[in-house]
Formats: C-alpha cells, structure tokens, sequence
C-alpha cells in the first residue's frame, strides 16, 4: 500500500486541479462557482494532488469530482458519507472532501451524515443546498421552505423543512460552517477553514438553482439586500450587520435580540462571536426565521462553531497499534491452531 | 460400583431446555471434549430467534445436537439416540426426533404442573408418569434438587444462582456416562469464571456432584465408549462455520498483504463474524460496526477504494439492502467481498433457521445486468478455504465477490486439520505504482488477459483519476451514454466473470464413479447429507456419485461433460429450486429437484429415499 507522503516540488495553480472534462452544470449555475474556489483553495492547503480525494453521491452537485484533477469517486445517492468513512478509517493520511447535496446529505443520505458526524472522522462535507431537487428536475428537497409549490407538490409542500445547520450541530459535528456560491471570497475562506478542522466539518453553501429555484437565496446574495439579511460571523468580533453597520445582535437572557446601535448601544454590548461556545452556537443556527416574516434576524454566514474531539480513524489506529505493541504482531499459525488441539496419528 | 463399558460407534445427543438453561455451553463443552479425544463430530445448535422466550413455552426451547463416531460423520445425525431434556417443553419439540428404544435423561423439576401447563400438556398429563414414554428408555433426575443440594455449603450463593449451574449438573453426568474426564471444562470453568471465586468453586462442584451421581446411582449398569475416529493423521482442532470464515479472512489478508476492513451491521447468523474479526487487532484488521447494511457495505468499498481489502457480512435481509452498492462495486470494479450467511427467508423470516434461498438474489437481485462471481461453503471447515479462495478471485480478477455460507455451517463445529501459514499460497497483488514509460496518460479501464483493470489507489502520484457508478467509456473510464460502448462494456463485464472458469480448478466428484446412473449435485450446507446418503447407497452397490458445487458462479468449465455422464442428475436445496434452475437454464439438462424449506437441515434417510426412487 502506498502512503505517499512526497512534497509536490512545483507550485500548482488552480488551472491543476481542473480536468479535460466538459463541465456540464446548466448555464448560470451556482455549482460554477464553488467548483471555482474549490479549485482556487486547493493548491494553497498544502497537500499533494494525489493525496487528495473528493467523493460524491449523486445529484447535480455530485458531478463535482470529475472537474476536480484529484483522486475521485461519483458514488450513489446518499452513500458518499459512508464510503468516505471507509477510506479515511483506511488511510488516515489522505485529505478526504465529500461532495453533497440537500437532498443527497439530508434526505437519502441523512442517516450516514449523522453518524458520520458524531464519529468525527476528519473529513470535510461541503452541502450545496439549493433547496430543490434539479437533476430529477424540480421536485421539493428536505430543505425546502413550507408550501412550496413544485411538481411533486402543485398544492404547496407540506413537509417541515430541516435547518441543516442544527441538524449537523445535533449530530456533535465539529465544525459547522455556512457560505454562499455567490461570495468567492468567503467561500475560499470557509473551505480554507475546513480543510484546517481536525475533525468533520459541516460546511452548508447556499447554491443557486437557476433553473429550478432561481432567487432562492437572493436576499442574502443580492447587494440591495445582503448587508441587512446577512450576518458574517469573525471570531472575537461582536454581531453587527446592516448597510450602515449599525446594527447589531445582544443577549438578553437565554435570547438574541436585534439592537440598533444609534440607540446608544454600546458594541462592547453586544453578542461577541466566540467559536468554541457550544450554547451560543445553538442559538446561531436557530437564527433560521423565513425573511418575509416581520422583526426576523439576519442569517448568520461563516464558522458558527469549531471544536476538538477524538477522530475515529486515529483511535482505529491507535487501538491496533496499542494491541500490536502490547501482544505482538499477530501470528497466523498461532491464530489457527488455537487453544486445543489433538492428534491423529 | 464400577459399571461395564459398552463400546459404542456412533452416538447422537441432543441437549434441550430453555433458553436460559446454558444448552448451547453444555453441548460446545461436550463437544470440546469429544474432539479432544479424536472422535470425529458434527453439531447442530438450534435455538430461538428471541434471546429469553417466555421461560418454559415451546417457542422458548434451545436445542445442541452432536453427533459423534469412531466413523467418519459428516452430518449432526437425522435422529438422536439420546434427549436430554431439561423441561417438558424440550421434550415436546424433540420427542418426534428421538430413536425408537432412545434414551431421555428428564429433569424431573422441569415437569412440574406449571412447566407441563407451559408445554400444553393437558391437565393432570405428565408423560414422565403416564407410561407414553415406554417405548424409550427414560431416566429421571431431579437435576435442580440435586443441584441445590450439592451446593448447601455454598451459603454466599441465593437459589437462582445455585439453579443456575443445573447445566454443569447434566454435563457432569454425561461425562459419567461416556467415560470421560472433567479435565477440559474444569479449565474452561476456570478461564471463564477466574476472578469470580465462589461461582468457579460451585460450577466444579455441581460438575462433580453431576459425575459422581452417575458413578453412586448405578442410573446405568453400562458406561459408553466411542473410540477415536480413522481420520488422516495430523493435528485437528474444533471449528465453526462463522470463526472459519474469520480465519479465512486474515489468513488471505497475511498472505496478500492486504490489511483487512471488514464493514457490517450486526445480524443473525452472520454477527460472530464481527466478533471474532473485532479481537484480531493484532492482524491490522480494521472492523467498523456501521449505521446500517448500506453503509456497512458502502465503508468497505472505500476501504477497497483505499487499497484495504474491503469485506461486509449480512445476512438475507442485510443482502437486499446492499444490493445497490453491489451494483457500484461492479461499476467500479475493486476488489471486495460481500458474505451473506443465509437464514430463512423472507423479510425477517426465521432469524435463527437454516436456509439455501438466497442463491437467486445472489444471481440475478441487482438493478441492470450485474453479474458477480458466487462461491458457497460447505462445511463449517469449508468456510476457511472458501474465504480465502473468495479473497483471491475478488483481488486478482477486480470484482466484488459474494461468498454463501448458511446458519447451519455457521454455527455448527466439525474436527479441522488446519493448515500451517506456510503452506497456504500468496495471494500476489499488483497496484499501479505510476506511469509506465511511455504511457503519458493513465487509462483506468484498461485491461489485462483476466480482463481486470489496474488498483489504482489514492497516494499514488501521477494515476488521479475519477471513477463512479455511470457507465464508463472503454479503456479511459470517462463517463459515456454512447449505445455501442454500453453493449460493449455489458459484454465485457459478463466476459470477466465467465472468463474466471479458466482461474478455477474443474469439477471434482466427491465421490462415485464417473459414469452412472444417478448424479447427485449439491451445494453449501447440504454437503454432508449428500455425502452420507450417497456413500450409503454406493455401499450397497449402486451407480451414485455426489458432486459438490463451490464454485456458484462461473461454474467449473467442466460441469457439463461431467454430468453428462449420468443417467439422471438430482439437485437437492434447502429452498423451492434455485441452483436446479440456473444449471438448466446453463447446460438444458432435465435435472430434478428435492426441496425441503422448513428451517432445517435436509437429512440423509430423505435423500436416500429420493435417490433409490430414481435408481
């Protein structure tokens, strides 16, 4: 087996990490974008081509690892979590990436995502979550709003849609993070941080079906509209958003409350984002209201939460290695013969 | 006194109680001990699917039957010559399957009115009293009374835990009555209970006070011997199907060096494999015990993906859920092994019943044309070569690989004379390790003779490539719809798994002559019925032989001639007619059938009824 460790000697672009694939994602697509700065962030993160490898599930983002000049796998519908698992309990060394979506992570993959969440293997899940299901051409996804109007649903859907981001925070998920397709700047900055977590990460990336469910997240993408319904969380910074960045998050007992800071709030006041809390991770992810309703928060972007736990493949090897340095490396003849045995002669 | 001994050479004996009376403890330690003599044995445990049934009910009966012989024994025996029954459930359910002029050693306790109540017995009907039981030769003890007598000194120990050691009561007594020594379980006792002081001392003690009953009681003026079997010289050791197939794993794993991955979700009969795999950690063996049958399955293609050798275990049920990564794993083409021990079918059907009725599934149960190669177990001996034969096809030949065993082989013990590491054959496996000279362009599906394409792992510098479940242009593995190359590669897939038949020895007879009247082929767990009732009507002079299929799919390039030379050819399955279908769809023989589905082992007086029929 090899564990090439080999430092790549030349520096690679992003053009690298591209293949002599035709992308086929529909004009306008948000997926163009994220493939953009994927491949943008790859040659600065410090491992070498070959040791990294993107597996996905199947929908349209799923077509992602044939655009990425890297080891690669377009597995089946909602199993990419799983077959990562395997891989990396496999070979711990290699820097694993899954590629997801709404329906692929939350619907018929939903319980491998969980799971894979709560064991911390450390790999990175990146969700597009355009809130539609578009390669089986528009049916409404598990993230889709109430009432959606789709061709599964002429009348409105009657599901309650999952907040993906509590979802992962509920499964113990390490690093939740959320980004959109249409800041590359952030996106870039997102996947970086991923990549660095020693753990899963859970990074959800609000993608634009144009085809589909155009304008889903326009409110948080547009600029007449951002700076007020957006929220970019910095670690030790307070919560302030708004085109005059006069606005800002407090807690006032166990809940948010938005605060304008003409009022004669001071910043020092308010909510300063802490990454490693737990609790007020917990509330970051319910700020999650439908932005039509009066009175509703600002959809937070960027690392809500990040903390260190035990990887499952590291205590897989550990427990090999511990067993093999305490009994020895196993023997076979030993193994076979057993306990008792006798003798015909 | 001292009793006479009578020399016996076959026995048949079959333990039965609750579930919770330690049945199963008490026939492995019996067996352990006959081994060890060198007799030769086969065993049949039998209990229920629930861990506690409702104490004394007859859906609550646990059953070990073990047949042992100074003659070779390839089955647990059609019936038992003597019943152990602990409860007057365990008699009901058994009664049918004792000797005329058997012996039944009742536990006079368990028939008391409420376990007589809970066995359906009608009122006031004990068939210790009512003289039903006539035609047997019936000993009666008060194993619980003479348990808690044994025991009186043990004044740390309440009554539920003195009853509890009632099995090593009956165990003792049967050492008694075979001649035998307590030597092994005593040891056993010890390994088991060493921390635990009082409860090690009064296992010996109801062990002993069991043994000397015999000795003091003259129950029996005769003691019983059976001497060691004519077996091919060398060492043995006691195996089980499920340990086998363990075995079998690492011994492939050390002779590829291949680490091994073994990704499942716990079910009956198959989750022992689990378990014995999970103490091998001192083999690099990985075991991850998944969410589920699909992840179980999908975690061991990214294993194999990674360059591990992938393995998943299931059973019937656990298969249908896999069927889809199956599908992949053939798409991809990597190595991995899906083992299925077989239960009965289907939905949950019957958790901890035998059956042979997933040959089928194994065929034909995946969406578009999917072919695998099939090997099945035999024995539970078998099961190693098996496996390690399941790991050299999947690895040489790049393909997903489904080994059959059953919950008969599973958890049934034969004699082994295990192989040395040394002798067992390397399995050689090649990755591609770079771009050869002159090869500017890695080609992951471009082939060699076997039509397998190159193990390609990630690490590997310069061999990036991606592979996935859609269907792959030829040689480069691009995506591609176009209909000539989806003919081509249908063709070529089916092409790979045929072309395995020139990698596999031919067709053997187990035994007969080459040319006859009648041609028994069978396949997985039936093999010693077979064997048995086949040697038993060649012995009175008929033209029979047995044929034993391993290898399910391809056949052995052979198989057609071979039966060719028969009159007739009878496929007996524990199933409505599987394997008969696919070798008269393959070879358009008139094969004829006998099915048996009942949950249990076919016995050799069926087949041999059967097979004088067509003589």
């Amino acid at each position: 087996m090899s564990t090439s460790t080999t430092i790549t000697p030349i520096t690679l672009t992003a053009k690298d990490f591209a293949t002599d694939q035709e992308v086929r994602w529909c004009p306008g697509c948000g997926d163009y974008s994220i493939l953009a700065q994927v491949q943008k962030i790859m040659p600065g993160i410090g491992v070498p081509k070959e040791n990294i490898v993107i597996i996905s599930g199947i929908g349209c983002s799923s077509r992602f690892p044939y655009y990425m000049n890297t080891y690669g796998m377009h597995s089946i519908h909602g199993r990419a979590t799983a077959i990562a698992s395997g891989l990396k309990a496999s070979r711990p060394e290699l820097s694993v990436w899954i590629v997801s979506g709404d329906g692929d992570s939350m619907s018929i993959g939903g319980n491998h995502t969980i799971h894979m969440l709560r064991r911390n293997f450390d790999v990175n899940l990146l969700v597009f979550n355009n809130q539609i299901y578009g390669l089986t051409k528009g049916q409404y996804s598990p993230t889709s709003e109430e009432n959606k109007v789709t061709k599964s649903t002429p009348m409105g859907s009657i599901d309650h849609p999952f907040n993906p981001l509590a979802l992962a925070l509920g499964a113990d998920a390490t690093f939740i993070a959320r980004s959109m397709d249409r800041d590359p700047k952030h996106l870039q900055m997102v996947l970086t941080r991923s990549h660095q977590h020693k753990g899963s990460s859970f990074v959800e990336i609000y993608q634009n079906c144009n085809i589909f469910n155009d304008g889903a997240f326009e409110v948080f993408t547009e600029k007449s509209t951002k700076a007020d319904e957006a929220l970019f969380l910095e670690h030790g910074k307070p919560l302030i958003f708004g085109v005059n960045q006069d606005k800002g998050i407090k807690i006032e007992g166990l809940r948010p409350v938005v605060v304008n800071l003409s009022d004669g709030v001071n910043a020092d006041d308010l909510w300063i984002h802490d990454e490693h809390d737990f609790y007020k991770a917990q509330i970051l992810t319910r700020m999650f209201d439908d932005t039509k309703t009066e009175g509703h928060f600002p959809r937070p972007f960027g690392v809500f939460y990040q903390t260190e736990r035990a990887c499952y493949e590291d205590v897989m090897a550990m427990q090999i290695d511990e067993t093999i340095a305490t009994k020895g490396r196993g023997n076979l003849d030993k193994l076979l013969r057993g306990k008792e045995v006798w003798e015909i002669a | 006194m001292a009793a006479n001994e009578e020399l016996l050479q076959d026995v048949v004996i079959k333990f039965a109680g609750d579930s919770g009376d330690g049945m199963q403890l008490t026939g492995q330690q019996f067996t352990n001990n006959t081994a060890l003599l060198g007799i030769d044995l086969a065993t049949f445990p039998d209990f229920p699917a629930e861990i506690r049934a409702p104490i004394g009910t007859l859906p609550g009966v646990s059953g070990f039957q073990l047949h042992f012989s100074s003659n070779r024994v390839y089955t647990p025996g059609d019936i038992a010559d003597v019943l152990v029954a602990m409860n007057a459930a365990a008699l009901k359910v058994n009664l049918k399957s004792i000797k005329p002029g058997g012996k039944i050693i009742a536990n006079i306790d368990g028939f008391d009115a409420k376990n007589l109540r809970l066995a359906n017995y009608p009122e006031g009907i004990n068939p210790l009293e009512d003289g039903s039981l006539d035609s047997y030769e019936l000993i009666k003890i008060d194993v619980t009374k003479l348990t808690r007598e044994s025991l009186k000194d043990f004044t740390d120990l309440g009554t539920k835990e003195r009853d509890r050691a009632k099995n090593m009561f009956v165990l003792g007594f049967i050492y008694w009555m075979y001649n035998r020594s307590l030597e092994n379980t005593i040891e056993f006792l010890k390994e088991k209970f060493g921390k635990k002081e009082t409860i090690l001392q009064s296992n010996i003690k109801v062990l002993q006070a069991g043994y000397n009953y015999g000795d003091t009681t003259e129950t029996f003026t005769t003691r019983f011997r059976v001497e060691k079997a004519k077996m091919n010289a060398g060492t043995y050791r006691s195996i089980m199907g499920n340990q086998a197939l363990a075995y079998g794993l690492i011994a492939a794993s050390e002779k590829s060096n291949l680490p091994l991955f073994l990704g499942s979700y716990p079910i009956t009969p198959a989750s022992d494999i689990l378990h014995e795999l999970s103490r091998h950690k001192s083999f690099g063996v990985r075991t991850f015990q998944a969410e589920d049958e699909i992840a179980a399955i999908t975690s061991a293609i990214g294993a194999s993906y990674g360059g591990l050798f992938g393995v998943t275990t299931t059973s019937g049920p656990g298969m249908a859920l896999k069927a889809e990564a199956m599908g992949l794993a053939v798409m991809l083409e990597i190595p991995l092994l899906i083992i299925n021990v077989q239960r009965g079918g289907p939905s949950t059907g019957l958790p901890t019943k035998t059956e042979q009725s997933d040959l089928m599934q194994a065929y034909y149960g995946r969406n578009g044309e999917c072919p695998m190669p099939i090997i099945a177990s035999s024995t539970p001996s078998d099961c190693f070569d098996v496996a390690f034969e399941a790991v050299r096809i999947a690895v040489q030949h790049m393909t997903p690989v489904i080994l059959l065993s059953d919950g008969f082989i599973a958890n049934g013990a034969e004699p082994w004379k295990f192989p040395k590491a040394d002798d067992l054959p390397n399995i050689e496996v090649a990755f591609k390790t770079g771009l050869a000279e002159g090869e500017d362009k890695f080609l992951p599906y471009l082939r060699d003779e076997k039509l397998a394409r190159p193990w390609a792992i990630p690490g590997t510098a310069g061999l990036e490539h991606r592979i996935g479940g859609l269907e792959k242009q030829n040689i480069t593995g691009n995506v591609n719809y176009e209909p000539e190359n989806h003919q081509l590669m249908v063709n070529i897939r089916q092409e790979k798994v045929d072309r395995i038949a020139q990698y596999i020895p031919e067709q053997k007879l187990d035994s007969g002559p080459e040319k006859g009247k009648v041609l028994v082929i069978g396949w997985g767990s039936t093999y010693g019925a077979i064997k048995s009732a086949v040697l038993e009507l060649q012995a009175e002079g008929h033209a029979v032989s047995h044929a034993h299929i391993r290898y399910v799919r391809p056949f052995p390039k052979n198989l057609g001639e071979l039966m060719q030379q028969f009159d007739k050819v009878l496929i007996p399955e524990i199933n409505n007619g599987q394997l008969i279908k696919i070798i008269r769809d393959q070879y358009l023989i008139d094969a004829q059938g006998y099915h048996k589905i009942m949950g249990v082992p076919i016995t050799k007086q069926e087949l041999v009824d059967v097979i004088t029929k067509m003589l």
